[in-house]
């Protein structure tokens, strides 16, 4: 099937190359991080992580664009999702990819990766999360490898991708709460000391996770000959609309706690965050603007009449996901850190060369996704 | 298949390429550069036998770095009556101090590049050119 | 190659061993003890009193808190090969001296005796006989002892920094660069290893010094005395002695990490 991938449109080279320029400058910028350290990007001893794991925390939310297709699919018999289940398997599988590589490029000895399964840890969450995340990225390696085959040669999916699918349910599930648990379990970071952080994680993923494979169904559409039709892209905007609600929810939750008991600890990353704290305040602005995306997505997404407009629920959608973005893929992390333990404030802002980085990883993730939707596209067209 | 014959060809020059270092090493008898690790003041005695030294020391390396940093088993060893730490600067270094001529001239050989240097110090050398 | 009779054998051998091997830890350990690891539950039970526990008491009331006396400071960091790298967000320390209300935030509220105000704490690893940056660890780099120094291991830790998030007290530093560049070469203390980019470091009571009967090199270094280092479990040593005297504090007990390093005030 993989020989798909290598005729197209001119279109469609022009895409993987802008990809694989990125890449390379990714990649050039990673070699600079291999040789100088980890001190050519913006972190140090108080915010210690960063852009990279920031953006592992928001991409592990992506990949749950898979269980909110596969799950009203094969659990509810929602047959509309049919068409787009693959899709959804196929974005997971590019985000996974992501989350392992933003891992990855955050190590500071990246040779001694190995040493994770060398000398396995199960009281570490990260153990756990890179069992999770790899668990995960097969399964949906295998299902969505196994029903697209099947699906060009007019045959059912084999039986052994069944139980496959319904293990994948639970393990979307355990990809959000294990990540949560990374940041929910330690003591002294306040920001991240709380009960619904997986909860939080999941709702986000939920919003976020569809909200894109809303945007990648239309652009599939526009570009080319397969239509995924009217009615899943629809019901996905149900799906972001109910999700995002309960995100938000949350958020409010977490202000009601921090600032209601009055603890300081409690409410200074809130604080830092969105006030700015003792005169620091770079992230204020973001965290705004997250929320300003938010309540557009949620009045856009709720009232079904703008829902309805696919230009409207296409707004939604973006708006969902840097909404989420901004606020998983940099305020949670980052907020985490500051103040600092000793309740000394040292902001940060990642360098050229991590966004840099970062983008390369992005790139990657993006050709991947690239190639795989390529490969569906042309088996659908095919048929 | 008309093309079986250059595939054939092809394939032979590739392994006869790939393989130069085998045939050129059977046919005239030996490597073009064999190490010659250089032993300077090391005494007569080696932590363990000179033929388990050179196939296990790396071994052996890592067994004493668990027992000391993970164990804490800094008990010293004795060699020929005298005391040496479970260390790679204050055993090894301290009898093969010329570590370009000894260990390095194995390593480059083999194209080893061990990355304990990177944090343990090694004796200072005068410099001389590499042979 | 020729067929084995006895490969049926061994591989049944090998199933039956493989089997034993479940069996054994299945009963010997418990779930707890697999998921949470069997030393980092021995070490936050009170019922294995481990015959060592070394321990710490920073006496303020001794220590000169005047800003030229970095002796301890200056102790740990040369004997160890630590950088003085100036730009503060790549700095590397392993003891250092934090103002009381930095190192004790929660009790900045209110009003305080007035010589703590701005007065220099000597900070360094707590050694927390419930540690978090162990039990957060993915490759077991650092972890408990019996004696219960919280070690590092450089040679296994693959710099992900977990335990620097994890750490309440913010004891840990993180090698952003090569430190040799930043060293001395001609002040290199030859008996003890640099580091290189990407590992985690941190104060580890001079376990190389305390294995070899040694006191830790900063509690030999204060002239004043006030840096005082024993075993608490040995009713006689001097930490012993001073904590039953006198009233000592630890930084944010609250977190139940249990820290080792007693301030007395
Ligand atoms: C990241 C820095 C680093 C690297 C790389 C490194 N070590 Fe070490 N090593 C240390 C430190 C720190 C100690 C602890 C010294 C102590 O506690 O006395 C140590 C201790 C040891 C010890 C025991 C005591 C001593 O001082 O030698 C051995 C043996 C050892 N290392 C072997 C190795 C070997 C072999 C390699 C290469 C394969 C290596 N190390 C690479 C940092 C490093
Ligand atoms: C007491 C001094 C002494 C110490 C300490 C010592 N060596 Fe040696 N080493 C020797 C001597 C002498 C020989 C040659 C032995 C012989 O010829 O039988 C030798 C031989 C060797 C050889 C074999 C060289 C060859 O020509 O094949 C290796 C490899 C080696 N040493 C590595 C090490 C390492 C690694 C360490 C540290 C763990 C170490 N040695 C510690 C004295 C020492
Ligand atoms: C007789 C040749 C010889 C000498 C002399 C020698 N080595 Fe080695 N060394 C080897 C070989 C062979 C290997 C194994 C390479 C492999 O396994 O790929 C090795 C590997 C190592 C490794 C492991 C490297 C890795 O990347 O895992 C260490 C550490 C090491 N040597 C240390 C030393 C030290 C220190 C000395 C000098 C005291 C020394 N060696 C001298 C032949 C030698």
């Amino acid at each position: 099937m993989f020989e798909k991938a290598l005729s197209g449109s001119r279109r469609y080279w022009t895409l993987v190359f802008i990809l694989l320029a990125l890449v390379g400058a990714g990649f050039f910028f990673y070699l600079r991080q291999l040789s100088d350290g980890l001190s050519i990007t913006g972190m140090g001893r108080d915010v210690s992580w960063g852009f990279y794991i920031s953006q592992f925390t928001f991409l592990v939310g992506v990949a749950a664009s898979a269980v909110m297709v596969v799950l009203p699919y094969y659990l509810h018999d929602f047959r509309a999702f049919g068409k787009i289940t693959i899709l959804g398997e196929f974005l997971a599988i590019s985000a996974v990819s992501m989350c392992v590589l933003f891992i990855f490029v955050d190590m500071g000895q990246p040779f001694r990766i190995f040493n994770v399964f060398l000398h396995p840890s199960p009281n570490s969450m990260m153990f756990w999360d890179t069992v999770v995340l790899i668990g995960y990225l097969l399964l949906n390696l295998f299902i969505g490898w196994a029903t697209l085959g099947a699906e060009r040669k007019g045959v059912a999916p084999p039986a052994w991708s069944r139980p496959l699918i319904y293990i994948s349910i639970p393990w979307a599930v355990s990809i959000h709460t294990v990540t949560a648990f990374l940041y929910a379990g330690i003591p002294g970071r306040h920001l991240w000391l709380t009960a619904i952080m997986a909860a939080r994680f999941l709702a986000s993923a939920f919003a976020s996770g569809p909200a894109l494979l809303i945007l990648l169904c239309m652009i599939v559409r526009r570009y080319t000959r397969f239509d995924p039709g009217r009615e899943p892209i629809q019901a996905l905007g149900k799906i972001v609309a109910y999700a995002m609600t309960i995100n938000v929810f949350f958020i409010a939750l977490e202000f009601f706690t921090a600032y209601y008991s009055g603890i300081p600890s409690h409410s200074h990353s809130l604080e830092y965050l969105f006030f700015g704290l003792e005169g620091h305040g770079s992230l204020a602005p973001f965290m705004w603007t997250s929320m300003g995306l938010a309540a557009l997505a949620l009045t856009l997404l709720i009232n079904p009449s703008t829902r309805h407009n696919e230009r409207w629920l296409a707004t939604g959608a973006a708006a969902v996901f840097f909404s989420t973005w901004l606020d998983k893929g940099l305020g949670l992390v980052v907020g985490g850190f500051i103040p600092s333990p000793f309740e000394s404030i040292t902001e940060y802002s990642p360098t050229v060369p991590e966004l840099m980085i970062s983008l390369g990883v992005w790139a990657i993730g993006f050709l991947i996704l690239t190639l795989l939707y390529k490969i569906t596209v042309a088996v659908r067209e095919e048929a | 298949m008309r093309d079986k014959i250059k595939i054939l060809a092809g394939a032979a020059i590739f392994l006869a390429v790939a393989l130069f270092p085998l045939w050129y090493v059977r046919t005239t008898g030996k490597a073009s550069i064999v190490p010659e690790p250089r032993l300077v003041n090391a005494g007569k005695e080696c932590v363990n036998a000179k033929e388990y030294m050179r196939e296990y020391h790396m071994t052996m390396l890592n067994e004493w770095r668990d027992e000391v940093v993970r164990e804490g088993r800094r008990s010293p060893i004795v060699i020929a009556g005298v005391e040496y730490q479970k260390s790679l600067s204050d055993a090894c270094m301290k009898c093969h101090a010329n570590k370009s001529d000894f260990c390095d001239v194995c390593h480059n050989y083999l194209g080893v590049s061990p990355t304990c240097w990177d944090c343990h110090n090694s004796p200072k050398e005068p410099k001389h050119e590499i042979r | 190659m020729k067929y084995d009779k006895n490969y049926e054998l061994s591989r049944r051998e090998f199933i039956r061993k493989a089997a034993l091997l479940g069996l054994s830890v299945g009963g010997s350990k418990t779930l707890m003890e697999v998921v949470f690891g069997d030393d980092i539950l021995a070490a936050s039970t009170d019922e294995n009193p481990a015959t060592v526990r070394w321990a710490m008491v920073v006496d303020m009331t001794k220590c000169s808190r005047r800003e030229d006396c970095s002796d301890c400071m200056a102790a740990c960091h040369r004997t160890h090969n630590v950088p003085a790298i100036s730009n503060r967000r790549h700095e590397i320390k392993w003891i250092w001296r934090e103002p009381f209300v930095n190192a004790f935030p929660e009790l900045k509220e209110g009003r305080l005796r007035k010589d703590l105000y701005g007065a220099g704490f000597i900070v360094l690893c707590n050694h927390c006989d419930n540690p978090p940056c162990v039990r957060v660890c993915p490759t077991r780099a650092t972890w408990r002892r019996q004696d219960g120094i919280v070690m590092m291991d450089m040679h296994r830790c693959i710099g992900c920094r977990y335990c620097m998030a994890a750490c309440p007290y913010g004891s840990r530093s993180f090698n952003w660069m090569d430190p040799r560049k930043i060293l001395d070469e001609k002040a290199i203390n030859q008996d003890y290893p640099t580091r290189t980019k990407g590992v985690v470091e941190k104060c580890d009571f001079c376990a190389e010094r305390i294995d070899r009967g040694m006191l830790p090199v900063c509690v030999e270094a204060c002239k004043e005395k006030a840096l005082v280092f024993g075993n608490l479990s040995d009713a006689g040593s001097p930490v012993s002695g001073l904590l039953a005297g006198r009233f000592a504090i630890r930084r944010k007990p609250e977190l139940g990490t249990r820290p080792e390093v007693y301030y007395i005030v």
